[in-house]
């Protein structure tokens, strides 16, 4: 092998895997942000948050923070060619702790997206007989999930299990087979399916009657919203949250990229390639909404809801009002098959490639060695009668105080502690179709933090304030604060281990885009 | 549908779909480079 940083180069990426090409990048980055947020959470977001005013702050939020905090991830990983703790650790060796804290909340996320996943799955299998009769909600707490009191309860539901452990194996099959031909070629076929599938169910959606009243109820504008600060939290959380930015994804996916891609041309296209699929989903959502007000003669805003209810309560009842509402069912429940597997793929990577990076091992090794562990636990907690409030906890925590917090703290370390945006800025700009100048140093920096803080400030005032969704404290202090503060602990302490080959730290495997070749 | 509602639902597609093609006319102009060298082997 070379020792110039050319060679160095090519032999690393020989070794960790890379992407055949920048369409295959673009693909998996918009398989990773394309998730179940985007179909469950943001139409009604839009709808609670101003309607078609919302328009307004969100575009504002795309283009001050999601797009800029988009590049700043491309330029660490694409710059320090690693995973989320070995490009902190080659910019500065003390920052890798925050790479690790980034690995910990993937870890904690897949192992409760992949329930979520599971439920999916069976659900498009009940859409065909509509299962759930005459009761949705009964159905699903009751019957499917066979949920409790809150609490933990160790009894199995074998219709979770085992639809969890298939989705589990089929991640690991994936993973196992690599970047290009795992990653890559899973985002390659399934997103453009996903288009397609998700496209006839919004055509179909719009064709019932009462799609319309639902349309009006996502875009009349209420203009008062806009002088509200939480509707600018809002939009500033849904940006956030839907772009899978903060959290390591993109590190990692932009390290597999060859060293001269455009990386700045490329976001621009994931950026509005996430939102203009959130669009889309909102206008089916509430097309489909619209036909169940109608339906049951009450008002949109009746039936308006986000998340599991959305999914797993309102959904069943659409389709069996609708006509032919087994195809609706299948195609919905497909569609958030689709798009959260890409998404969970990306979320186990961050960790596979933090710890291959960090004990110089094999793809296959740290596939398993990773993946075993969190279907076990995936396995324990959410196939069980507890899973629901478990999950439910969990998910709020980590996304607030997890990837908010990490996202923020990383932000200002790099701009205010270390200044290194002019550094990631000119390797953005080098060779690219957009100049990262000035105006991405004064977003990231000034405006995305202030945005973002605003966004985490009002969620600690709400837990602070009333227990998060009426849960016992010592489930709240377990599964919610305790295992926000576990992953920083975690990633603090994971920095402390040796890497096991630290030439890999070396300076010379750092792109800097062929300056001295 | 009210008249301000499609006035929204149009603008929010213009901006956001018409972003999205603008984004992808912008990247076509900036070729992907050929990189026939690179070792193109998934481990």
């Amino acid at each position: 092998m070379s020792t110039t940083p050319e060679g160095v180069q090519d032999g690393a990426a020989a070794k960790r895997g890379a992407f055949s090409s920048r369409q295959v990048f673009i693909f998996a980055a918009i398989g990773s942000a394309v998730g179940l947020g985007n179909i469950w959470r943001f139409p009604y977001v839009a709808y609670e948050n101003g309607g078609g005013a919302f328009v307004i702050p969100y575009i504002v939020a795309l283009l001050t923070a999601g797009i800029p905090f988009l590049f700043l991830d491309y330029a660490l990983g694409h710059r320090y060619r690693g995973s989320a703790p070995l490009s902190f650790a080659r910019l500065r060796k003390g920052t890798e702790g925050l790479g690790w804290w980034q690995v910990g909340i993937c870890f904690m996320i897949a192992i409760y997206y992949a329930a979520v996943m599971a439920w999916a799955v069976r659900y498009a299998m009940f859409s065909v007989t509509e299962a759930w009769g005459d009761d949705p909600e009964g159905f699903f707490f009751g019957e499917f999930l066979q949920a409790g009191d809150p609490g933990v309860d160790a009894t199995p539901v074998w219709g979770v299990l085992i639809p969890l452990l298939l989705v589990w194996i089929a991640i690991v099959a994936v993973l196992l087979l690599g970047v290009q031909k795992g990653i890559g070629r899973t985002a390659f076929f399934f997103i453009p399916v996903l288009v397609v599938v998700f496209g006839i169910l919004v055509v179909r959606s719009l064709f019932l009657p009462g799609a319309a009243e639902g349309l009006d109820a996502l875009f009349t504008p209420n203009w008062g919203a806009l002088t509200d600060a939480t509707v600018w939290a809002a939009a500033y959380g849904q940006i956030f949250f839907s772009l899978s930015i903060g959290f390591g994804i993109m590190i990692t996916y932009s390290s597999y990229v060859h060293k001269h891609t455009d990386m700045p041309g490329s976001g621009l296209v994931v950026g509005f390639a996430n939102s203009g699929f959130e669009l889309l989903a909102g206008i089916g959502v509430f097309a489909a909404l619209g036909f169940m007000a109608q339906a049951s003669g009450v008002a949109v805003g009746d039936v308006a809801t986000s998340g599991v209810g959305l999914a797993f309560v309102a959904f069943p009842a659409i389709i069996s009002e609708a006509p032919a509402g087994a195809l609706l069912g299948v195609l919905f429940f497909v569609s958030l098959v689709i798009a959260g597997f890409t998404s969970m793929v990306s979320i186990v990577e961050v960790v596979i490639s933090g710890v291959r990076d960090k004990f110089d091992m094999t793809r296959k090794g740290a596939t398993i060695a990773v993946t075993v562990p969190m279907a076990l636990l995936s396995l324990v907690f959410f196939s069980t009668t507890s899973g629901l409030y478990v999950l439910d906890i969990l998910d709020h925590f980590i996304n607030q105080f997890g990837i908010l917090l990490v996202a923020v703290i990383s932000m200002l370390v790099l701009s205010w502690g270390l200044r290194v945006l002019p550094t990631l800025g000119d390797h953005l700009s080098d060779g690219s179709s957009i100049t990262v100048g000035a105006w991405w140093r004064i977003l990231v920096s000034i405006v995305a933090p202030i945005g973002l803080i605003l966004v985490l400030g009002l969620s600690f005032w709400e837990d602070v304030k009333t227990p998060y969704g009426g849960n016992p404290g010592w489930m709240l202090a377990v599964f919610g604060w305790g295992a926000a503060g576990a992953v920083i602990v975690f990633g603090f302490l994971a920095a402390q281990a040796k890497w096991r080959d630290p030439e890999i730290l070396s300076e010379v495997h750092i792109n800097k885009k062929g300056a001295e070749s | 549908m009210s008249g301000a509602a499609i006035v929204m639902m149009l603008v929010a597609m213009l901006i956001i779909w018409g972003g999205l093609a603008l984004a992808i006319v912008n990247l076509r102009r900036s070729p992907d480079l050929p990189h026939a060298d690179e070792v193109r082997r998934d481990l």
